[in-house]
Protein backbone atom coordinates (compact mmCIF):
# COMPACT_ATOMS: atom_id res chain seq x y z
CA UNK A 1 0.00 0.00 0.00
CA UNK A 2 2.05 3.14 -1.19
CA UNK A 3 2.24 6.62 0.39
CA UNK A 4 0.71 9.04 -1.79
CA UNK A 5 1.47 12.62 -1.86
CA UNK A 6 -0.50 15.14 -3.51
CA UNK A 7 2.27 17.99 -5.34
CA UNK A 8 0.63 21.44 -5.10
CA UNK A 9 1.40 24.00 -7.13
CA UNK A 10 1.00 27.68 -8.64
CA UNK A 11 1.75 28.96 -12.25
CA UNK A 12 3.73 25.92 -12.71
CA UNK A 13 6.17 25.82 -9.95
CA UNK A 14 5.79 23.07 -7.25
CA UNK A 15 5.13 25.10 -3.95
CA UNK A 16 7.89 25.00 -1.54
CA UNK A 17 5.12 23.34 1.49
CA UNK A 18 4.67 20.31 -1.67
CA UNK A 19 8.54 19.18 -1.42
CA UNK A 20 7.98 19.03 2.42
CA UNK A 21 4.99 16.94 2.03
CA UNK A 22 6.70 14.76 -0.40
CA UNK A 23 9.80 14.11 1.22
CA UNK A 24 7.45 13.48 4.75
CA UNK A 25 5.46 10.83 3.07
CA UNK A 26 8.73 9.75 1.34
CA UNK A 27 9.79 9.38 5.05
CA UNK A 28 6.31 7.45 6.01
CA UNK A 29 7.42 4.83 3.13
CA UNK A 30 10.86 4.49 4.12
CA UNK A 31 9.46 3.48 8.11
CA UNK A 32 6.17 1.27 6.63
CA UNK A 33 8.34 -0.54 4.09
CA UNK A 34 6.52 0.72 0.89
CA UNK A 35 6.85 3.22 -2.13
CA UNK A 36 6.34 7.23 -1.98
CA UNK A 37 4.58 8.18 -5.00
CA UNK A 38 2.92 11.59 -5.92
CA UNK A 39 0.12 13.34 -8.19
CA UNK A 40 0.59 16.37 -9.70
CA UNK A 41 -2.31 18.23 -11.53
CA UNK A 42 -2.15 20.51 -14.09
CA UNK A 43 0.75 21.66 -16.57
CA UNK A 44 3.76 22.56 -15.26
CA UNK A 45 7.12 24.39 -16.08
CA UNK A 46 9.39 22.23 -13.11
CA UNK A 47 10.41 19.41 -13.92
CA UNK A 48 9.04 16.37 -12.64
CA UNK A 49 11.20 13.27 -12.44
CA UNK A 50 13.31 15.57 -10.16
CA UNK A 51 10.47 14.81 -7.09
CA UNK A 52 13.18 11.73 -7.10
CA UNK A 53 15.38 14.15 -4.74
CA UNK A 54 12.67 13.67 -2.41
CA UNK A 55 12.35 9.95 -2.28
CA UNK A 56 9.49 9.99 -4.96
CA UNK A 57 9.81 6.47 -7.20
CA UNK A 58 6.36 7.39 -9.42
CA UNK A 59 4.57 10.85 -10.10
CA UNK A 60 1.43 10.36 -11.83
CA UNK A 61 0.62 13.71 -13.67
CA UNK A 62 -2.79 14.93 -15.17
CA UNK A 63 -0.96 16.84 -17.35
CA UNK A 64 -4.44 19.05 -17.64
CA UNK A 65 -4.25 23.00 -18.24
CA UNK A 66 -7.59 23.31 -16.40
CA UNK A 67 -6.33 21.69 -13.43
CA UNK A 68 -3.79 24.83 -13.36
CA UNK A 69 -6.19 26.39 -10.37
CA UNK A 70 -7.73 24.75 -7.73
CA UNK A 71 -11.33 23.49 -7.73
CA UNK A 72 -11.66 21.28 -4.56
CA UNK A 73 -14.07 19.15 -5.95
CA UNK A 74 -12.21 18.04 -9.40
CA UNK A 75 -9.03 17.80 -7.19
CA UNK A 76 -10.60 15.91 -4.71
CA UNK A 77 -12.64 12.96 -7.03
CA UNK A 78 -9.07 12.93 -8.87
CA UNK A 79 -6.89 11.83 -6.22
CA UNK A 80 -9.17 9.89 -4.52
CA UNK A 81 -9.23 7.85 -7.99
CA UNK A 82 -5.97 7.57 -8.27
CA UNK A 83 -5.49 6.62 -4.29
CA UNK A 84 -7.95 3.54 -4.95
CA UNK A 85 -5.82 2.69 -8.22
CA UNK A 86 -2.78 2.05 -6.53
CA UNK A 87 -4.46 1.09 -3.33
CA UNK A 88 -2.41 3.90 -1.15
CA UNK A 89 -2.64 3.31 2.22
CA UNK A 90 -1.29 7.04 3.29
CA UNK A 91 -2.26 10.03 1.45
CA UNK A 92 -0.44 12.86 2.48
CA UNK A 93 -0.37 17.00 1.39
CA UNK A 94 0.65 19.96 2.60
CA UNK A 95 -2.16 21.54 4.55
CA UNK A 96 -1.37 24.56 3.36
CA UNK A 97 -4.32 27.04 1.52
CA UNK A 98 -5.24 24.41 -0.87
CA UNK A 99 -4.63 21.19 0.95
CA UNK A 100 -7.04 23.16 3.59
CA UNK A 101 -9.61 22.42 0.83
CA UNK A 102 -8.93 19.51 -0.41
CA UNK A 103 -7.82 17.30 2.63
CA UNK A 104 -11.01 17.38 4.07
CA UNK A 105 -12.65 16.19 0.68
CA UNK A 106 -10.75 13.34 0.54
CA UNK A 107 -11.50 12.15 4.03
CA UNK A 108 -15.15 12.45 3.30
CA UNK A 109 -14.82 10.46 0.04
CA UNK A 110 -12.57 7.87 1.29
CA UNK A 111 -13.97 7.55 4.46
CA UNK A 112 -10.19 7.97 5.57
CA UNK A 113 -9.21 9.35 8.71
CA UNK A 114 -7.83 13.00 8.45
CA UNK A 115 -5.23 14.46 10.56
CA UNK A 116 -5.48 18.55 9.49
CA UNK A 117 -2.36 19.98 10.71
CA UNK A 118 0.11 17.34 11.50
CA UNK A 119 3.97 18.28 12.82
CA UNK A 120 5.31 14.66 13.35
CA UNK A 121 5.90 11.59 11.60
CA UNK A 122 2.95 8.96 12.81
CA UNK A 123 4.15 6.66 15.55
CA UNK A 124 2.94 3.24 14.20
CA UNK A 125 3.80 1.33 17.25
CA UNK A 126 0.29 1.29 18.59
CA UNK A 127 -2.04 2.22 16.04
CA UNK A 128 -1.29 5.40 13.87
CA UNK A 129 -0.82 8.01 16.01
CA UNK A 130 0.28 11.58 14.45
CA UNK A 131 0.64 14.78 16.31
CA UNK A 132 -0.95 18.23 15.33
CA UNK A 133 -1.38 21.66 16.94
CA UNK A 134 -4.21 22.25 18.70
CA UNK A 135 -5.64 24.99 21.01
CA UNK A 136 -4.35 27.54 18.47
CA UNK A 137 -1.07 26.24 19.27
CA UNK A 138 -1.12 26.44 23.47
CA UNK A 139 -1.02 22.67 23.18
CA UNK A 140 -0.69 19.66 20.74
CA UNK A 141 -3.20 16.30 20.56
CA UNK A 142 -1.91 13.09 19.71
CA UNK A 143 -4.61 11.64 17.22
CA UNK A 144 -4.91 7.97 16.15
CA UNK A 145 -6.29 7.21 12.42
CA UNK A 146 -8.83 4.53 12.73
CA UNK A 147 -9.22 3.81 9.15
CA UNK A 148 -7.32 1.66 6.43
CA UNK A 149 -6.46 4.82 4.55
CA UNK A 150 -5.01 7.50 6.73
CA UNK A 151 -4.83 11.35 5.12
CA UNK A 152 -2.49 13.64 7.01
CA UNK A 153 -2.25 17.36 5.92
CA UNK A 154 1.19 18.74 7.02
CA UNK A 155 1.90 22.11 8.80
CA UNK A 156 3.71 23.70 5.83
CA UNK A 157 7.26 24.50 7.24
CA UNK A 158 6.86 21.65 10.30
CA UNK A 159 9.24 19.09 8.30
CA UNK A 160 12.54 19.70 6.50
CA UNK A 161 12.34 18.01 2.98
CA UNK A 162 15.24 16.49 3.25
CA UNK A 163 16.65 16.06 -0.51
CA UNK A 164 18.43 13.05 -1.97
CA UNK A 165 19.23 12.07 -5.63
CA UNK A 166 17.00 10.25 -7.57
CA UNK A 167 14.83 10.66 -10.52
CA UNK A 168 11.22 9.51 -10.40
CA UNK A 169 9.06 8.16 -13.52
CA UNK A 170 6.32 9.89 -14.59
CA UNK A 171 3.36 8.26 -15.82
CA UNK A 172 0.22 9.62 -17.31
CA UNK A 173 -2.60 9.76 -14.93
CA UNK A 174 -6.05 10.03 -17.18
CA UNK A 175 -9.41 10.70 -15.15
CA UNK A 176 -12.81 10.76 -16.44
CA UNK A 177 -13.37 14.26 -17.18
CA UNK A 178 -16.48 16.43 -15.52
CA UNK A 179 -16.59 19.88 -15.53
CA UNK A 180 -15.92 22.51 -12.87
CA UNK A 181 -18.65 24.59 -10.98
CA UNK A 182 -15.97 26.81 -10.14
CA UNK A 183 -14.98 29.39 -12.43
CA UNK A 184 -11.87 31.70 -12.03
CA UNK A 185 -12.63 35.15 -12.58
CA UNK A 186 -9.23 36.61 -11.15
CA UNK A 187 -5.80 36.26 -9.42
CA UNK A 188 -4.34 39.01 -7.86
CA UNK A 189 -1.02 38.31 -6.50
CA UNK A 190 1.28 40.69 -4.26
CA UNK A 191 3.67 41.11 -6.59
CA UNK A 192 7.93 40.65 -5.61
CA UNK A 193 6.88 39.93 -1.96
CA UNK A 194 7.37 36.56 -0.10
CA UNK A 195 4.43 35.12 0.84
CA UNK A 196 3.86 35.07 4.43
CA UNK A 197 2.08 31.61 4.85
CA UNK A 198 5.38 29.47 3.18
CA UNK A 199 7.68 32.30 4.42
CA UNK A 200 11.14 30.65 6.96
CA UNK A 201 11.65 34.49 8.27
CA UNK A 202 9.07 36.99 9.18
CA UNK A 203 9.44 40.36 9.75
CA UNK A 204 6.68 42.03 12.07
CA UNK A 205 5.72 45.54 13.32
CA UNK A 206 2.88 46.29 15.92
CA UNK A 207 2.03 50.09 16.88
CA UNK A 208 5.12 50.49 18.54
CA UNK A 209 6.60 51.62 15.54
CA UNK A 210 3.90 55.05 15.59
CA UNK A 211 2.80 54.81 12.21
CA UNK A 212 3.26 53.43 8.79
CA UNK A 213 5.51 56.12 7.95
CA UNK A 214 8.16 53.84 10.44
CA UNK A 215 7.71 50.63 7.79
CA UNK A 216 11.05 51.29 6.03
CA UNK A 217 12.95 49.41 8.80
CA UNK A 218 10.59 46.57 8.83
CA UNK A 219 10.94 46.05 5.08
CA UNK A 220 14.50 46.74 4.98
CA UNK A 221 15.42 44.01 7.08
CA UNK A 222 12.91 41.55 5.68
CA UNK A 223 14.20 42.35 1.80
CA UNK A 224 17.92 41.66 3.50
CA UNK A 225 17.06 38.39 4.72
CA UNK A 226 14.26 37.27 2.40
CA UNK A 227 11.92 37.70 4.85
CA UNK A 228 8.08 38.54 4.87
CA UNK A 229 6.43 41.16 6.62
CA UNK A 230 3.49 40.86 9.18
CA UNK A 231 1.71 42.98 11.71
CA UNK A 232 -0.48 42.80 14.28
CA UNK A 233 -4.28 43.34 14.39
CA UNK A 234 -4.05 46.90 15.95
CA UNK A 235 -1.79 47.76 12.75
CA UNK A 236 -3.80 46.86 10.33
CA UNK A 237 -6.86 48.10 11.73
CA UNK A 238 -5.59 51.74 11.58
CA UNK A 239 -4.83 50.45 8.04
CA UNK A 240 -1.13 51.44 8.64
CA UNK A 241 -0.71 47.98 6.87
CA UNK A 242 -2.81 45.84 4.36
CA UNK A 243 -5.20 42.98 6.14
CA UNK A 244 -3.55 40.33 4.71
CA UNK A 245 -0.06 41.05 7.11
CA UNK A 246 -2.31 40.96 10.02
CA UNK A 247 -1.55 37.39 12.05
CA UNK A 248 -2.94 36.15 15.58
CA UNK A 249 -6.53 34.88 16.98
CA UNK A 250 -8.10 36.70 14.21
CA UNK A 251 -5.51 36.60 11.37
CA UNK A 252 -3.43 34.52 9.74
CA UNK A 253 -1.53 32.37 11.52
CA UNK A 254 2.39 31.43 10.61
CA UNK A 255 5.04 28.97 11.75
CA UNK A 256 8.19 30.40 10.52
CA UNK A 257 11.88 29.30 11.69
CA UNK A 258 11.85 33.12 13.28
CA UNK A 259 9.19 35.45 13.96
CA UNK A 260 10.74 39.19 14.70
CA UNK A 261 8.38 41.43 16.42
CA UNK A 262 8.92 45.43 17.03
CA UNK A 263 7.48 47.03 18.63
CA UNK A 264 4.22 44.15 19.50
CA UNK A 265 2.97 44.00 23.28
CA UNK A 266 2.60 41.16 22.40
CA UNK A 267 -1.94 40.06 23.23
CA UNK A 268 -2.42 36.20 24.08
CA UNK A 269 -4.67 36.86 20.96
CA UNK A 270 -1.27 37.94 18.68
CA UNK A 271 0.43 35.06 20.36
CA UNK A 272 -2.35 32.87 19.23
CA UNK A 273 -0.85 33.21 15.46
CA UNK A 274 2.51 32.99 16.05
CA UNK A 275 3.53 30.85 18.95
CA UNK A 276 4.46 27.70 16.65
CA UNK A 277 7.44 30.15 15.16
CA UNK A 278 10.21 28.01 15.94
CA UNK A 279 12.42 31.13 17.17
CA UNK A 280 10.86 34.18 18.21
CA UNK A 281 12.76 37.86 18.73
CA UNK A 282 11.28 41.02 20.43
CA UNK A 283 12.30 44.45 20.30
CA UNK A 284 10.22 46.22 22.79
CA UNK A 285 10.99 49.15 24.89
CA UNK A 286 9.05 48.02 27.75
CA UNK A 287 10.80 45.14 29.60
CA UNK A 288 7.43 44.32 31.22
CA UNK A 289 5.66 43.23 27.89
CA UNK A 290 4.12 40.24 27.61
CA UNK A 291 6.00 39.26 24.31
CA UNK A 292 9.27 38.54 26.08
CA UNK A 293 7.58 35.89 28.02
CA UNK A 294 7.12 33.87 24.71
CA UNK A 295 10.74 34.74 23.37
CA UNK A 296 13.72 33.45 22.45
CA UNK A 297 16.17 36.36 22.25
CA UNK A 298 15.09 39.91 22.88
CA UNK A 299 16.25 43.74 23.15
CA UNK A 300 14.52 45.96 25.85
CA UNK A 301 15.31 49.25 23.77
CA UNK A 302 13.22 51.60 21.59
CA UNK A 303 13.22 50.58 17.77
CA UNK A 304 13.91 53.51 16.21
CA UNK A 305 17.46 53.58 17.89
CA UNK A 306 17.93 49.97 17.33
CA UNK A 307 16.53 48.59 14.22
CA UNK A 308 18.85 50.55 12.21
CA UNK A 309 21.98 48.68 14.08
CA UNK A 310 20.30 45.93 13.44
CA UNK A 311 20.11 46.28 9.50
CA UNK A 312 23.67 47.76 9.44
CA UNK A 313 25.01 44.27 10.87
CA UNK A 314 22.50 42.20 8.69
CA UNK A 315 24.19 43.92 6.00
CA UNK A 316 27.44 43.46 6.73
CA UNK A 317 26.44 39.24 6.61
CA UNK A 318 24.32 39.47 4.40
CA UNK A 319 25.77 42.37 1.84
CA UNK B 1 -32.69 31.55 0.20
CA UNK B 2 -32.34 29.47 3.03
CA UNK B 3 -28.87 29.61 4.94
CA UNK B 4 -27.29 27.74 7.38
CA UNK B 5 -24.42 28.90 9.57
CA UNK B 6 -22.34 26.15 11.41
CA UNK B 7 -21.33 27.45 14.75
CA UNK B 8 -19.08 25.62 17.15
CA UNK B 9 -17.99 27.42 21.02
CA UNK B 10 -14.76 27.28 21.78
CA UNK B 11 -12.98 28.51 25.23
CA UNK B 12 -12.35 32.22 25.62
CA UNK B 13 -8.66 32.80 24.11
CA UNK B 14 -7.12 34.06 27.15
CA UNK B 15 -8.53 30.89 28.82
CA UNK B 16 -5.80 28.51 30.46
CA UNK B 17 -5.33 25.36 28.55
CA UNK B 18 -4.61 22.23 30.40
CA UNK B 19 -5.73 18.58 30.65
CA UNK B 20 -6.81 16.37 33.01
CA UNK B 21 -7.01 12.48 32.75
CA UNK B 22 -4.49 11.50 32.39
CA UNK B 23 -4.17 14.23 29.71
CA UNK B 24 -6.87 12.26 27.69
CA UNK B 25 -9.38 15.45 28.30
CA UNK B 26 -9.07 19.28 27.98
CA UNK B 27 -9.42 20.64 31.53
CA UNK B 28 -13.30 22.25 30.99
CA UNK B 29 -13.57 23.02 34.55
CA UNK B 30 -14.48 27.14 35.18
CA UNK B 31 -13.51 28.10 31.27
CA UNK B 32 -15.44 30.86 29.75
CA UNK B 33 -16.61 29.66 26.39
CA UNK B 34 -17.95 31.53 23.45
CA UNK B 35 -18.77 31.60 20.05
CA UNK B 36 -15.74 30.62 17.86
CA UNK B 37 -14.94 34.04 16.27
CA UNK B 38 -14.29 32.63 12.86
CA UNK B 39 -18.17 31.32 12.77
CA UNK B 40 -19.26 34.44 14.58
CA UNK B 41 -17.98 37.39 13.34
CA UNK B 42 -17.73 36.64 9.60
CA UNK B 43 -19.53 33.60 8.91
CA UNK B 44 -22.77 34.64 10.60
CA UNK B 45 -22.61 38.16 10.72
CA UNK B 46 -22.18 37.99 6.46
CA UNK B 47 -25.43 35.80 6.38
CA UNK B 48 -27.19 38.44 8.65
CA UNK B 49 -25.99 41.00 5.93
CA UNK B 50 -27.40 38.92 3.20
CA UNK B 51 -30.69 38.21 4.96
CA UNK B 52 -30.69 42.13 5.11
CA UNK B 53 -30.27 42.56 1.84
CA UNK B 54 -33.04 39.94 0.73
CA UNK B 55 -35.49 40.02 3.89
CA UNK B 56 -37.19 36.73 2.42
CA UNK B 57 -33.94 34.81 3.21
CA UNK B 58 -33.96 31.99 6.51
CA UNK B 59 -31.15 31.70 8.20
CA UNK B 60 -30.79 28.41 10.55
CA UNK B 61 -27.82 27.97 12.68
CA UNK B 62 -26.59 24.32 13.37
CA UNK B 63 -24.63 23.22 16.36
CA UNK B 64 -23.23 20.04 17.43
CA UNK B 65 -22.90 19.54 21.00
CA UNK B 66 -24.10 19.11 24.44
CA UNK B 67 -26.67 20.99 26.12
CA UNK B 68 -23.75 23.31 27.67
CA UNK B 69 -23.32 24.24 24.11
CA UNK B 70 -27.13 26.21 24.28
CA UNK B 71 -25.79 29.91 26.27
CA UNK B 72 -23.69 29.93 22.70
CA UNK B 73 -26.20 29.52 20.58
CA UNK B 74 -28.12 31.70 21.74
CA UNK B 75 -25.81 34.49 21.94
CA UNK B 76 -25.23 33.76 17.99
CA UNK B 77 -29.21 33.98 17.92
CA UNK B 78 -29.19 37.26 19.79
CA UNK B 79 -27.14 38.42 16.56
CA UNK B 80 -29.41 37.18 14.17
CA UNK B 81 -30.69 33.94 12.61
CA UNK B 82 -34.58 32.57 12.53
CA UNK B 83 -33.84 29.21 14.41
CA UNK B 84 -30.94 27.18 15.88
CA UNK B 85 -30.17 23.21 15.48
CA UNK B 86 -28.63 21.14 17.98
CA UNK B 87 -27.61 17.80 17.46
CA UNK B 88 -27.20 16.39 20.72
CA UNK B 89 -23.70 14.77 20.62
CA UNK B 90 -20.15 15.84 21.93
CA UNK B 91 -17.59 14.61 19.53
CA UNK B 92 -13.79 15.68 18.51
CA UNK B 93 -13.66 13.61 15.38
CA UNK B 94 -14.67 16.10 12.45
CA UNK B 95 -16.05 13.63 9.95
CA UNK B 96 -18.52 12.50 13.21
CA UNK B 97 -19.44 16.15 13.18
CA UNK B 98 -19.63 17.02 9.78
CA UNK B 99 -21.76 13.82 9.18
CA UNK B 100 -24.30 15.20 11.48
CA UNK B 101 -24.45 18.71 9.84
CA UNK B 102 -24.46 17.59 6.76
CA UNK B 103 -27.98 15.73 7.70
CA UNK B 104 -29.60 18.63 8.53
CA UNK B 105 -28.28 20.29 5.54
CA UNK B 106 -29.86 17.67 3.65
CA UNK B 107 -33.39 17.94 5.63
CA UNK B 108 -33.24 21.25 5.14
CA UNK B 109 -32.33 21.98 1.51
CA UNK B 110 -30.14 25.26 2.34
CA UNK B 111 -28.84 26.91 -0.95
CA UNK B 112 -25.45 28.35 1.46
CA UNK B 113 -23.75 26.75 4.15
CA UNK B 114 -20.90 28.91 5.49
CA UNK B 115 -18.59 27.85 8.54
CA UNK B 116 -15.57 29.65 10.16
CA UNK B 117 -12.30 28.65 8.70
CA UNK B 118 -11.52 26.76 11.70
CA UNK B 119 -12.17 26.29 15.48
CA UNK B 120 -10.00 28.07 17.44
CA UNK B 121 -9.57 24.49 19.87
CA UNK B 122 -9.21 21.68 17.40
CA UNK B 123 -7.73 24.02 14.33
CA UNK B 124 -8.98 21.13 11.87
CA UNK B 125 -10.76 23.64 8.99
CA UNK B 126 -12.68 20.56 8.13
CA UNK B 127 -16.18 20.33 8.34
CA UNK B 128 -16.58 22.99 5.57
CA UNK B 129 -14.95 20.86 3.23
CA UNK B 130 -16.29 17.13 4.92
CA UNK B 131 -19.55 18.61 4.50
CA UNK B 132 -19.31 19.66 0.70
CA UNK B 133 -18.45 16.20 -0.21
CA UNK B 134 -20.80 14.86 1.91
CA UNK B 135 -22.94 16.91 -0.07
CA UNK B 136 -21.78 16.80 -3.56
CA UNK B 137 -21.32 20.72 -3.51
CA UNK B 138 -18.71 22.63 -4.47
CA UNK B 139 -16.40 24.21 -2.06
CA UNK B 140 -14.84 27.69 -1.46
CA UNK B 141 -12.19 27.73 1.70
CA UNK B 142 -10.74 30.77 3.38
CA UNK B 143 -13.11 33.10 1.93
CA UNK B 144 -12.13 36.78 2.26
CA UNK B 145 -15.06 38.09 0.44
CA UNK B 146 -18.71 36.56 -0.16
CA UNK B 147 -21.29 38.58 -2.67
CA UNK B 148 -24.33 37.47 -4.49
CA UNK B 149 -26.00 37.55 -7.52
CA UNK B 150 -29.12 36.15 -7.75
CA UNK B 151 -28.17 32.24 -7.76
CA UNK B 152 -24.22 33.47 -8.47
CA UNK B 153 -21.53 33.79 -5.58
CA UNK B 154 -18.72 35.85 -6.32
CA UNK B 155 -16.04 34.64 -3.69
CA UNK B 156 -12.62 35.86 -2.68
CA UNK B 157 -10.24 33.47 -1.40
CA UNK B 158 -6.81 33.21 0.40
CA UNK B 159 -3.91 31.59 -1.77
CA UNK B 160 -0.21 32.55 -0.98
CA UNK B 161 0.42 35.81 -1.41
CA UNK B 162 -2.76 37.01 -3.06
CA UNK B 163 -6.15 35.88 -3.56
CA UNK B 164 -8.18 34.30 -5.79
CA UNK B 165 -11.93 35.48 -7.06
CA UNK B 166 -14.20 33.05 -8.47
CA UNK B 167 -17.65 32.72 -9.49
CA UNK B 168 -19.63 29.84 -8.37
CA UNK B 169 -23.58 28.83 -8.69
CA UNK B 170 -25.25 28.31 -5.30
CA UNK B 171 -25.83 25.67 -3.28
CA UNK B 172 -22.57 25.94 -2.28
CA UNK B 173 -20.06 25.77 1.09
CA UNK B 174 -18.10 28.62 2.06
CA UNK B 175 -15.24 28.59 5.14
CA UNK B 176 -15.01 31.93 5.97
CA UNK B 177 -12.07 34.05 7.37
CA UNK B 178 -11.39 38.01 8.35
CA UNK B 179 -12.71 40.52 5.54
CA UNK B 180 -15.76 38.74 4.60
CA UNK B 181 -17.41 40.96 7.45
CA UNK B 182 -16.82 42.91 10.19
CA UNK B 183 -17.86 41.78 13.68
CA UNK B 184 -20.94 42.96 15.47
CA UNK B 185 -22.17 43.74 18.88
CA UNK B 186 -25.75 42.03 19.85
CA UNK B 187 -27.99 44.89 20.85
CA UNK B 188 -30.88 44.77 23.75
CA UNK B 189 -33.55 43.55 21.10
CA UNK B 190 -31.68 40.90 19.31
CA UNK B 191 -30.67 39.66 23.08
CA UNK B 192 -34.71 39.61 24.12
CA UNK B 193 -35.81 38.14 20.82
CA UNK B 194 -33.31 35.83 20.75
CA UNK B 195 -34.85 33.99 23.92
CA UNK B 196 -37.82 33.36 22.00
CA UNK B 197 -36.25 31.80 18.87
CA UNK B 198 -36.98 28.09 18.16
CA UNK B 199 -34.05 26.06 19.49
CA UNK B 200 -34.73 22.81 18.15
CA UNK B 201 -32.40 19.35 19.76
CA UNK B 202 -32.30 16.74 17.17
CA UNK B 203 -30.70 13.27 17.97
CA UNK B 204 -27.27 12.11 16.38
CA UNK B 205 -27.55 9.84 13.21
CA UNK B 206 -25.17 7.14 13.79
CA UNK B 207 -22.03 7.47 12.42
CA UNK B 208 -18.39 5.99 12.90
CA UNK B 209 -15.82 8.26 14.02
CA UNK B 210 -12.38 8.16 11.57
CA UNK B 211 -10.24 9.57 14.15
CA UNK B 212 -9.74 9.67 17.96
CA UNK B 213 -8.00 11.48 20.28
CA UNK B 214 -5.06 9.50 22.45
CA UNK B 215 -3.99 11.99 24.50
CA UNK B 216 -2.42 16.35 24.86
CA UNK B 217 0.72 17.78 25.69
CA UNK B 218 1.65 21.16 26.71
CA UNK B 219 4.44 22.47 24.79
CA UNK B 220 7.86 22.11 26.73
CA UNK B 221 8.10 25.49 28.79
CA UNK B 222 10.67 27.90 26.81
CA UNK B 223 13.90 28.47 28.18
CA UNK B 224 13.69 31.31 28.90
CA UNK B 225 14.25 34.37 26.51
CA UNK B 226 17.90 35.43 25.91
CA UNK B 227 18.69 39.56 26.25
CA UNK B 228 20.81 41.46 24.90
CA UNK B 229 21.76 44.62 25.43
CA UNK B 230 20.31 47.90 23.42
CA UNK B 231 23.73 49.03 23.39
CA UNK B 232 24.85 45.84 21.47
CA UNK B 233 21.97 45.16 19.03
CA UNK B 234 24.61 43.94 16.62
CA UNK B 235 25.41 41.17 19.45
CA UNK B 236 21.73 39.84 18.77
CA UNK B 237 22.66 39.68 15.07
CA UNK B 238 25.50 37.74 15.96
CA UNK B 239 22.90 35.11 17.77
CA UNK B 240 20.61 34.77 15.30
CA UNK B 241 23.03 34.44 12.59
CA UNK B 242 25.72 31.69 14.63
CA UNK B 243 23.84 30.24 17.39
CA UNK B 244 20.29 30.15 16.11
CA UNK B 245 21.77 29.67 12.33
CA UNK B 246 18.46 31.37 10.98
CA UNK B 247 19.88 32.88 8.33
C1 LIG C 1 -11.23 38.91 20.38
C2 LIG C 1 -9.94 39.58 20.06
C3 LIG C 1 -9.20 39.14 18.97
C4 LIG C 1 -7.96 39.74 18.66
N1 LIG C 1 -7.23 39.26 17.60
C5 LIG C 1 -5.99 39.77 17.38
C6 LIG C 1 -5.16 39.27 16.34
O1 LIG C 1 -5.55 38.39 15.58
N2 LIG C 1 -3.91 39.78 16.18
C7 LIG C 1 -3.43 40.78 16.98
O2 LIG C 1 -2.28 41.20 16.77
N3 LIG C 1 -4.20 41.29 17.94
C8 LIG C 1 -5.46 40.82 18.17
N4 LIG C 1 -6.23 41.36 19.15
C9 LIG C 1 -5.76 42.59 19.81
C10 LIG C 1 -4.73 42.35 20.87
O3 LIG C 1 -5.38 42.09 22.10
C11 LIG C 1 -3.84 43.60 21.04
O4 LIG C 1 -4.67 44.69 21.33
C12 LIG C 1 -3.00 43.92 19.81
O5 LIG C 1 -2.28 42.77 19.38
C13 LIG C 1 -2.05 45.04 20.14
O6 LIG C 1 -1.24 45.36 19.04
P1 LIG C 1 0.22 45.98 19.27
O7 LIG C 1 1.00 45.06 20.10
O8 LIG C 1 0.72 46.33 17.93
O9 LIG C 1 -0.10 47.35 20.01
P2 LIG C 1 0.05 47.78 21.53
O10 LIG C 1 -0.65 46.89 22.44
O11 LIG C 1 -0.30 49.22 21.54
O12 LIG C 1 1.57 47.57 21.84
C14 LIG C 1 2.59 48.36 21.31
C15 LIG C 1 3.89 47.88 21.90
O13 LIG C 1 4.95 48.62 21.35
C16 LIG C 1 5.88 48.95 22.36
N5 LIG C 1 6.57 50.18 21.94
C17 LIG C 1 6.08 51.44 21.88
N6 LIG C 1 7.01 52.28 21.40
C18 LIG C 1 8.10 51.56 21.14
C19 LIG C 1 9.39 51.86 20.63
N7 LIG C 1 9.74 53.11 20.28
N8 LIG C 1 10.27 50.86 20.50
C20 LIG C 1 9.96 49.58 20.84
N9 LIG C 1 8.75 49.23 21.33
C21 LIG C 1 7.82 50.20 21.47
C22 LIG C 1 5.07 49.12 23.60
O14 LIG C 1 5.87 48.88 24.75
C23 LIG C 1 3.98 48.05 23.41
O15 LIG C 1 4.39 46.81 23.98
C24 LIG C 1 -7.48 40.80 19.45
C25 LIG C 1 -8.24 41.24 20.54
C26 LIG C 1 -9.45 40.64 20.85
C27 LIG C 1 -10.20 41.13 22.05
Amino acid sequence: MPVLIYIDQAEGHIKKSSFEAASYGAKIAALTGTTAEAVVLGKLTDDLPSLGNYGITKVHHVADESLNHLDAQQFTRIIAALATQINAGVVVLSNNVNGKAIAPRLSARLKAGLVAGAISLPDTSNGFVVKKGVFSGKAFANINVLTPIKIIALTPNAFSPEKGSGIAEVVAFTPSPEPSRVKLVATNKVKGQVPLSEAELVISGGRGLKGPENWGMIEELAQLLGAATACSRAVADAHWRPHHEHVGQTGGSVSPNMYFAVGISGAIQHLAGVNRSKVIVVINKDPEAPFFKAADYGIVGDAFEVMPKIIAAVRKIKG
Amino acid sequence: MKILVCISKTPDTTAKIAFVDNNTKFAAEGVQWIINPYDEWYALVRAIELKEQDPSSIIHLVTVGTADAEPIIRKALALGGDEAIRVNLESHDSFTIASQISAIAREGAYDLILTGKETLDYNGASIGGMVAELLDLPFISLATKFDLAGNTATVTREIEGGEEVAEVNLPLVVSCQKGVAEQRIPNMKGIMGARSKPLKVVEPTATEALTSIVNFELPPAKAGVKLVSADQPEELVRLLHEEAKLF
